[in-house]
């Protein structure tokens, strides 16, 4: 590996772990801080071995806590920050990406989901942190999450993460899990022309015109950084355009309804789904990350007996493609869920389904991956209902 | 073609490695595509561990390996836990002075070869997995040995790649 | 007649009136902050202040310079970010006792372990004042606050032996009355490289005092001019602070 090289462009055998800083580091993350947890570790290894060799920071600190804290206070002095750890990790960060979301910080936190609650299984896989991600941190917000379902996807996907951090000036979850996190396999990393960075957002105004709360049309304010003489103020606070803690409901109306709007005006661009054998499909099965993987077999299998069944991928898990479900639900007979969880995503599907009593849950509580067979009784069980 | 590999034995056996010079070789020199999983235990020398190669000529999906076509043992313990994981006519290669192999069902083929021993021979029995990758490539020819010798170059460090090119070459000359 | 403020350009003026109540040592600590930036002359522009929640958080949110309102407990670790990722900032955390040395202890020690350069105010005023009142990590045995009707039967954090203990490379302890000194100590720590720890021992007339019947704020900043001592090669082991006991001040620790 040429460590002083920012994008390795060429064929790897890497781990997904890896996968991802590398991805972190193309699309020109220049900030990590974390603190070692199974199964994320591998990528503040590799960071530490890469970042100072770029003239970026990596710091490993006292706590995920801190971790999480001091990636915002890099995205405020202009870096492309980032954090990694898994479900006990993000339990303790929950209160401060409510701030990153808040102070409208872009970057990037990496959850490697593993068998859980609580310790649970550090080392073994789970998918049961859909909901964390979502509702995790208190309040009313929308957060975007993605779910790759392999090394290169994770390449592919943190990239992905940092620019719709930046466009959209919130955090964004890379949701990920320890099969595909601790798997090797060949990823192609492009030339570094050939990959796309969104820019931070900075503003072109002067310090005098320039309020660091006012919205662009699309409800995403401009940025700047720290030193460069705006002297703005930000907080957790509910604050006005001017960054200032105003106590009302009139204010709180205004600043929520636009850190909401902002992400569900704009679904089309963040949405990402990967449908197969869609065209004819009377079932739909329905998965993301690993899962999805597994569900292909079956599919095959189910196909080859006759059943029209077909394949639709979350990349995108949050915001959810609800719209999309609701057309579905029209013309299909119903969907299966397989996840590693006792029902999370599932209930975005039921939700969103014109008919609830459609939908069939295969749950796993982790620890390993479905058997194929599992879900295919259930692709069966839809298909004769 | 999907075929599946388990390469076993206890912690510091280069098991791991072995996996992923199995994975990088048909993966990035033999143009297919692999995927490589290993099995985790909190300890970090000894127990039984496993590596895990998926090898296809089309898309991995399902990616962990149930029932291997080729399983590699190079401890008892490791053999014991994971031979009856060996598909119907799958082959099973063992370390013959670390395991004492049983009579096999199945059509289940076993060799044996004093990979460690011949390691010892050539002056460091750290390549005795390397030995056996050899022998493993011979008797499978699942991955090309050209691919396999690259894959070892690249995954070992400098000073001691003469010694594992000899290594592999020892395993590979094994009469099968 | 002065049309101005003199410390106005240090100040966000259509912020004012702040929160903090009559008596009460912030703002002092703020004007000396304020008085030391202006004495060493750098550029505001590149003067950054982190803080977290409490009376004292709220000290951002006044600070006509580049500030970030943080969550409590966490201004050290945002302040961590932000100097790593630009070395070229001056960045200060200005926080309350609660919030650096309860909820946020554990990152105090890190920053001070890491000797991140960072300059850390804390204004101490021995207890919870926006919360109403509250035991501190650093309210004096025996003396009374809302969760300690009884008195306090907890030992108490020696910030600048903390601060010390953990590396700190430049350790002072002034009051609100000692303004001179505690500009200078400032100015020091902002001279210095290296993980800088600032106590400014302050009144809360409205709830500490008021608990412990210690009267008005004058009072109390009477109390500080009669009963705190310098005490040269004083060890920072031997400066904790008991109740209504003199105290010792100065600058500790100048690596």
């Amino acid at each position: 590996m040429e460590k002083e090289k920012r994008v390795l462009t060429g064929e790897h055998f890497i781990q997904g772990d890896i996968a991802c800083a590398e991805g972190a580091i193309s699309v020109g993350c220049n900030f990590f801080a974390g603190y070692p947890i199974t199964p994320a570790s591998e990528i503040a290894e590799r960071m530490s071995e890469r970042q100072p060799c770029l003239g970026g920071t990596f710091i490993q600190m006292e706590d995920e806590i801190a971790s999480i804290t001091a990636v915002l206070g890099a995205s405020w002095a202009g870096a492309k920050a980032m954090t990694a750890t898994s479900g006990p990790g993000i339990a303790l960060m929950l209160e401060n990406i409510g701030l990153g979301i808040m102070m409208e910080s872009p970057c990037v936190i990496v959850n490697v989901q593993r068998g859980s609650p609580s310790t649970g299984l550090p080392t073994l896989w789970g998918q049961a942190d859909m909901m964390q991600a979502r509702w995790g941190t208190h309040g009313d917000y929308r957060i975007i999450a993605l779910c790759p379902n392999s090394p290169q996807e994770l390449y592919d996907l943190t990239i992905k993460g940092f620019n719709l951090s930046e466009k959209y000036r919130v955090p964004v979850f890379i949701m990920t899990d320890a099969v595909v996190g601790h798997m090797t396999e060949k990823v192609i990393i492009p030339k570094e022309e050939d990959i796309e960075i969104y820019p931070r957002r900075y503003t072109t105004l002067s310090p005098k015109e320039y309020l660091p709360y006012k919205p662009e049309a699309d409800l995403v304010p401009q940025i700047i950084k720290a030193g460069d003489g705006y002297r703005i103020h930000t907080t957790g606070l509910t604050h006005d355009e001017r960054g200032y803690p105003v106590m009302s409901a009139e204010c709180q109306k205004k600043l929520v309804s636009r850190l909401i709007d902002k992400i569900l005006n704009n679904l089309d661009d963040i949405i990402i789904v990967e449908e197969k054998d869609m065209d004819d499909a009377e079932v739909v099965v329905i998965s993301y990350g690993i899962t999805s993987r597994v569900v292909i077999p079956t599919i095959q299998k189910a196909r080859e007996n006759g059943i029209k069944v077909g394949s639709f991928r979350l990349i995108t898990a949050w915001p959810f493609p609800g719209e999309k479900i609701r057309e579905l639900s029209e013309r299909v007979k119903g969907f299966v869920v397989p996840e590693i969880n006792c029902g999370q995503m599932v209930r975005e599907v039921e939700r969103h389904s014109k008919c609830s009593d459609k939908v069939e849950l295969v749950p796993h509580t982790g620890g390993d991956i479905h058997d194929p067979d599992t879900i295919y009784e259930a692709i069966m069980k839809v298909a004769k209902s | 073609m999907r075929k599946e590999i388990r390469v076993s034995g206890f912690g510091g056996q280069g098991v791991i490695l072995s996996g992923y010079i199995i994975g990088k070789a048909a993966s990035i020199y033999d143009g297919k595509n692999a995927s490589f999983t290993q099995s985790y235990g909190p300890e970090a020398r000894g127990g039984a561990c496993a590596a895990q190669v998926v090898i296809s000529d089309s898309n991995v999906d399902f990616p962990l390996v149930r029932d291997s076509e080729v399983l590699i043992s190079l401890s008892q313990v490791a053999y014991n836990k994971f031979r009856t994981l060996v598909k119907p006519n799958g082959v099973v290669l063992t370390d013959e002075d670390l395991v004492k192999p049983e009579n096999e069902e199945n059509d289940i083929k076993t060799y044996a070869i004093p990979a460690t021993r011949i390691a010892e021979e050539l002056g460091n029995k750290i390549v005795g997995n390397i030995v056996m990758l050899g022998y493993m490539t011979k008797v499978t020819g699942i991955v090309s040995k050209e691919a396999m010798m690259k894959s070892i170059g690249d995954s070992v460090p400098e000073r001691f790649k003469e010694l594992n090119i000899e290594a592999f070459e020892k395993g590979y000359q094994y009469p099968g | 007649m002065v049309e101005n403020h003199p410390m106005e350009p240090f100040l966000r003026t259509d912020r004012i009136p702040h929160i903090w109540c009559p008596g009460c040592g912030i703002g002092t600590t703020v004007n000396a902050f304020a008085n030391a930036i202006k004495k060493c002359g750098i550029s505001l522009d590149k003067v950054c202040i982190v803080s977290g929640i409490g009376c004292t958080g709220r000290v951002a949110g006044y600070l006509n310079l580049d500030s970030f309102h943080t969550t409590h407990g966490r201004a050290v670790p945002f302040a961590t970010g932000l100097k790593l990722a630009n070395p070229e900032l001056h960045v200060f955390v200005f926080s309350g006792d609660g919030d650096l040395f309860a909820i946020g202890g554990n990152h105090f020690i890190h920053a001070a372990r890491r000797n991140i350069d960072i300059k850390v105010i804390c204004v101490n005023n021995f207890i919870y004042g926006m919360t109403g009142g509250q035991l501190a990590p650093t309210t004096p045995l025996t003396a009374k606050t809302s969760t300690s009707p009884y008195g306090n039967k907890e030992q108490p954090f020696n910030l600048p032996y903390l601060a010390e203990s953990s590396g700190a490379k430049f350790v002072a302890r002034w009051t609100t009355y000692h303004v001179m000194q505690l500009t200078n100590a400032i100015i020091k720590a902002l001279n210095k490289p290296g993980f800088c720890f600032i106590e400014s021992v302050s009144p809360c007339p409205t709830v500490y005092a008021r608990k412990n019947r210690l009267g008005t704020g004058l009072e109390i900043m009477k109390f500080f001019k009669e009963n705190t001592r310098r005490e040269k090669g004083v060890s920072t082991r031997d400066i904790g602070i008991d109740f209504q006991k003199e105290f010792i001040v100065g600058n500790f620790v100048d690596i």
